[in-house]
């Protein structure tokens, strides 16, 4: 591939135009004629048995078309998992509208169609539903309860485990043991989620509008549950605005347009609106872990033992087990551990159903296993940087297979020198200063700490992606991906990586994503791996088109394939200068069906490339944070924050940057303000943006970024890791471990968020458990 | 109650003359009734300001508003912030300072930011900040968005 230093440039969004000028499509955009609105009526109550629903009211409302509750739709299939199913869990799943009973404020009771959506909701609050109480459970570490009769409400003891647990305790020198809480919040993306479902009874082609994020999957899951071929459903992903693991998975809402725009012969438009977002939309990350660990007299590792708790919620929705499971696979970030046990209590609650967020498990186990570091340092000791140095995987060691498995697949770190990136982070940090000048403000009576936190992530889940590139007769060309968009750059991405293979300039590039009438497999937009797959894929792609082109440039030109390049869309010779050239363009008229000069060459210019690949990558990084606690507010403001992160190979360090960025103010949200509250009834206390905090301008400090290129994946030609996730994975735990530095409590932070209730508590000395509030 | 009235509003310029219920928000009238999708709604209730316009040269927010209240008045939203094809320096900024990922609020923050910029060209940092944080982005982390719009507001001084 020539060196056109076109990846690694920090070039322009070629998606900017259209969102700056308010020409995006979003799926609140998307309307099409005679549509009807959907209303959801949901559930006032955290659990109940359904007595009765009386719609009489609703639908005899002007402009009402149909209200639907369970009875209406028997055939509905409860909203599956996505990697197919699975019979222990089945039980667990979620109806598309409440059967007998509802589990959590906001479970799904009733569905409105109408000829408005203020008609739809005037209908819906006229639906009348009688419930007959039922005992709540709100706490994953209380005592389980029944899910349903006879079945009990820990779905599963989610476990991991290797060597012998027993023998490495009894010879330890020190046990460390801690009880750590992290709290329920989730993505909040400022676009909620919409759906829009059409039937086309000319083509019987079930169409899905407002997808995200694995359009691909989720036909197949469509498929599944409507019992359709998945050739006659397509889903249309537009402008995305904010994905973060939340939006894009299935839920009864895309269901329930789907059936209702065949039923009715309409095409149905479903628009959240933010208080059903955060009682709906999936909230994330509430664990309690009690961990122990056992170190030698060096505090190096000899084991962990972690049991926990995962609040699930209500439901079990697309994802399983998964976030229970890799919290056991990854927990052990970048050390060595010669012994490791986890147990997870996945236990359902009566809470809005849980599932993934933007690092998900890592934010969590990165904030238990530092906490844990931290605590062995300072019961032995050791500074936060000595622990870990003592303890971090070694280069030599790479790639490093744990016997664990995350995400389907075995733990195998692929590349990573960790402690260079911590020396080369500690330098730019200016660490000793900072510490020096930490000490004087605290003798003066400032309240400040300055944290660090070493992270393991992973990205580019794979096994194998595709994309087609398209030579157009004008020179234009198009990248076909089955990769999805969350508004990360990845048009851009994928343009810079086409361009510099083929040798086109990447505005001349478009980029599809997210259509499934498109291009048949796609793994979406999950995991951080849209860049380092879908990129791979379309490098593989155009370089197959740039062979092709360059064969029929040499005959055109009469000259050696050799003697050849492509510059700017042009074949140009490289031995003659200002030589005679050849547009792509002209090329692929050349290769047209009927052209002459094709001579038995496959029709077009244009070629499917394929990137298969074995294992997930694995980017590390380093946070560390200067923050400052204000005693009288129990506020914490962040005064300094360094992201250190190597990436492998950054193809648009901009992008890279504003990911980082990015994902550390939600860390910052997490670590600080965001908290779903819930009554002892069960009533959901966060359902505004004035009760649940996401930080705004005044509170996020620029973020420092040090951007390495130290260990480039060994997984894929590009080299790349992705970044999504950098950002936020260990804010948590950094931003814990440097408020324990200000108020001079070591260890006080065993929960997150830090709200200013929760540390003038400890300030002022009382400690009480999580969800006493 | 829900008999619907004749008005018309006047969006960037653009006499629209529409029929609405009086309890129609003025962003649901823009997006609905206009046809103007730029202007977004992210919360609905008064919070996220991604639903911010300008009315009469003040930066309101469009979901806390009924349509019926603006007959007459000069509503300007994204879609009349470019010249034509030639962008407002704000949009320019935005786009060469990455002050926006999936551009969901983008709208809200440029109108925001026009707002504040036409009356106040000198505004310091610190009440600029102040103001801006009156919107929301889940995306950004604010730094970049901070960035494009001081770069204008530094452009306009010189200028
Ligand atoms: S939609 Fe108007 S402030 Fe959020
Ligand atoms: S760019 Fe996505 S919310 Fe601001």
């Amino acid at each position: 591939m020539a060196e056109r230093g076109i990846i690694g440039k920090s070039l322009p969004r070629l998606e900017d135009p259209p969102l700056v000028t308010g020409r995006g499509r979003f799926a609140a955009d998307i309307n099409f004629p005679h549509q009807l609105h959907m209303r959801i009526v949901r559930s006032a109550m955290a659990h109940a048995r359904i007595v009765s629903i009386d719609a009489e009211a609703a639908r005899a409302l002007p402009g009402v078309v149909a209200v639907w509750t369970a009875a209406d739709i028997p055939d509905a299939s409860p909203v599956d998992f996505r990697e197919g199913p699975n019979e222990k869990l089945a039980p667990y799943r979620q109806h598309v509208l409440a059967r007998e009973a509802v589990r959590y404020v906001g479970d799904p009771v009733a569905a409105v169609f109408a000829e408005s959506a203020y008609v739809a909701e005037d209908a819906a609050d006229l639906v009348a539903v009688e419930y007959e109480e039922l005992p709540v459970v709100l706490a994953a570490d209380a005592p389980p309860g029944e899910f349903s009769p006879g079945r009990s409400t820990e779905a599963t003891l989610v476990r991991q485990d290797y060597g012998d647990i027993d023998a490495a305790f009894a010879a330890a020198h020190l046990v460390v043991e801690l009880d750590l809480s992290v709290g329920r919040h989730t993505g909040v993306p400022m676009e909620t989620r919409g759906a829009i479902g059409r039937y086309d009874a000319a083509r019987d082609v079930l169409e899905l509008h407002g997808a995200a994020k694995v359009p691909h999957k989720n036909r197949d899951s469509l498929g599944r549950m409507l019992g359709r071929d998945v050739t006659g459903i397509h889903l249309y992903e537009s402008h995305v605005g904010g994905g973060f693991g939340v939006r894009g998975e299935l839920y009864p809402e895309d269901i329930l347009v789907l059936m209702a725009a065949m039923r009715l012969g309409r095409p149905v438009k479903w628009i959240e609106d933010r208080r059903e977002h955060l009682m709906a939309t999936n909230h994330s990350r509430q664990q309690r872990h009690r961990i122990r660990a056992a170190v030698d007299a060096e505090g190096r590792l000899l084991a962990i033992d972690n049991e926990f708790f995962h609040d699930q919620g209500a439901y079990i929705r697309t994802h399983g087990t998964r976030v229970a499971d890799s919290t056991c696979g990854l927990l052990p970030g970048p050390y060595r551990l010669p012994v490791y046990r986890a147990r997870g209590h996945f236990r359902l609650t009566n809470k809005t159903p849980a599932a993934t967020y933007r690092s998900p498990s890592r934010y969590e186990t990165n904030f238990v296993r530092e906490r844990v570091m931290d605590e062995i340092g300072r019961r032995l000791g050791l500074s936060p940087v000595d622990v870990r140095r003592r303890n971090f995987l070694a280069k030599e060691e790479m790639p490093f297979a744990r016997p664990l498995a995350a995400l389907g697949e075995n733990v195998v770190y692929d590349s990573g020198d960790y402690a260079l990136l911590l020396d080369k982070a500690l330098a730019a940090f200016r660490w000793d200063e900072v510490q020096a000048d930490m000490a004087r403000r605290r003798a003066a009576g400032e309240m400040v700490g300055a944290a660090l936190a070493v992270f393991v992530e992973k990205s580019g889940l794979g096994p194998t992606d595709g994309a087609r590139v398209i030579v157009d007769t004008t020179g234009a060309v198009e990248v076909v991906t089955g990769g999805a968009s969350v508004g990360q750059g990845f048009e851009t991405v994928v343009a810079q990586v086409c361009a510099e293979t083929l040798g086109v300039d990447y505005d001349r590039i478009r980029v599809t994503h997210g259509r499934t009438d498109r291009i048949e497999y796609g793994l979406g937009a999950h995991a951080s791996r849209a860049t380092v797959m879908t990129a791979n894929a379309t490098a593989a792609a155009a370089a197959r088109v740039r062979a092709k082109a360059l064969d029929v440039a040499a005959e055109m030109m009469q000259a050696p394939i050799e003697a050849l390049d492509i510059v700017a869309g042009r074949v140009v010779r490289t031995d003659i200068e200002s030589g005679p050239s050849v547009a792509l363009g002209e090329i692929a008229r050349n290769l047209a069906p009927s052209a002459k000069l094709r001579n038995g060459r496959e029709p077009g210019l244009s070629s499917d490339g394929w990137f298969d690949t074995e294992h997930q990558t694995y980017p590390y990084g380093v946070q560390m944070a200067v923050v400052k606690v204000d005693p009288e507010t129990g506020g914490v403001a962040v005064e300094r924050m360094l992201v250190g992160y190597d990436i492998g190979r950054a193809i648009n360090p901009m992008l890279v940057h504003g990911q980082i960025a990015g994902g550390f103010a939600q860390g910052l949200g997490g670590a600080l303000y965001e908290e779903f509250r819930y009554s002892e009834t069960g009533d959901p206390l966060s359902v505004t943006f004035a009760d649940y905090l996401i930080p705004t301008a005044s509170e996020v400090p620029e973020v420092e970024i040090l951007l390495t290129e130290d260990a480039p994946s060994p997984c894929n030609p590009l080299g790349i890791k992705g970044a999504g996730e950098s950002g936020i994975a260990a804010v948590g735990a950094v931003i814990a471990s440097a408020v324990d530095e200000a108020i001079g409590i070591p260890g006080a932070i065993t929960e997150l968020p830090i709200t200013p209730q929760r540390l003038k508590r400890i300030l002022a000395g009382i400690r009480r458990p999580l969800a006493a509030e | 109650m829900n008999e619907k009235v004749d008005l018309t509003l006047t969006v960037n310029g653009q006499r629209h003359a529409i029929r609405v219920e009086p309890r129609k928000t003025l962003v649901d009238a823009i997006r609905d009734d206009c046809g103007q999708t730029g202007t977004h709604a992210g919360c609905e209730h008064g919070v996220c300001g991604a639903c911010t316009i300008l009315l009469d040269g003040e930066p309101v927010r469009s979901c806390l508003m009924f349509a019926i209240q603006c007959e007459g008045r000069d509503i300007r939203t994204v879609e009349g912030l470019a010249n034509g094809n030639e962008l407002h320096p704000l949009q320019q900024s935005f786009i060469d300072h990455h002050a926006l990922q999936c551009g969901f609020c983008t709208p809200g923050f440029l109108m925001l930011a026009a707002g504040v910029l036409r009356k106040r060209p000198d505004i310091g940092d610190e009440e600029l900040i102040d103001l801006l944080s009156s919107n929301l982005c889940r995306c950004t982390g604010y730094a970049n968005i901070i960035k494009a719009v001081k770069a204008v507001r530094d452009g306009l001084a010189q200028a």
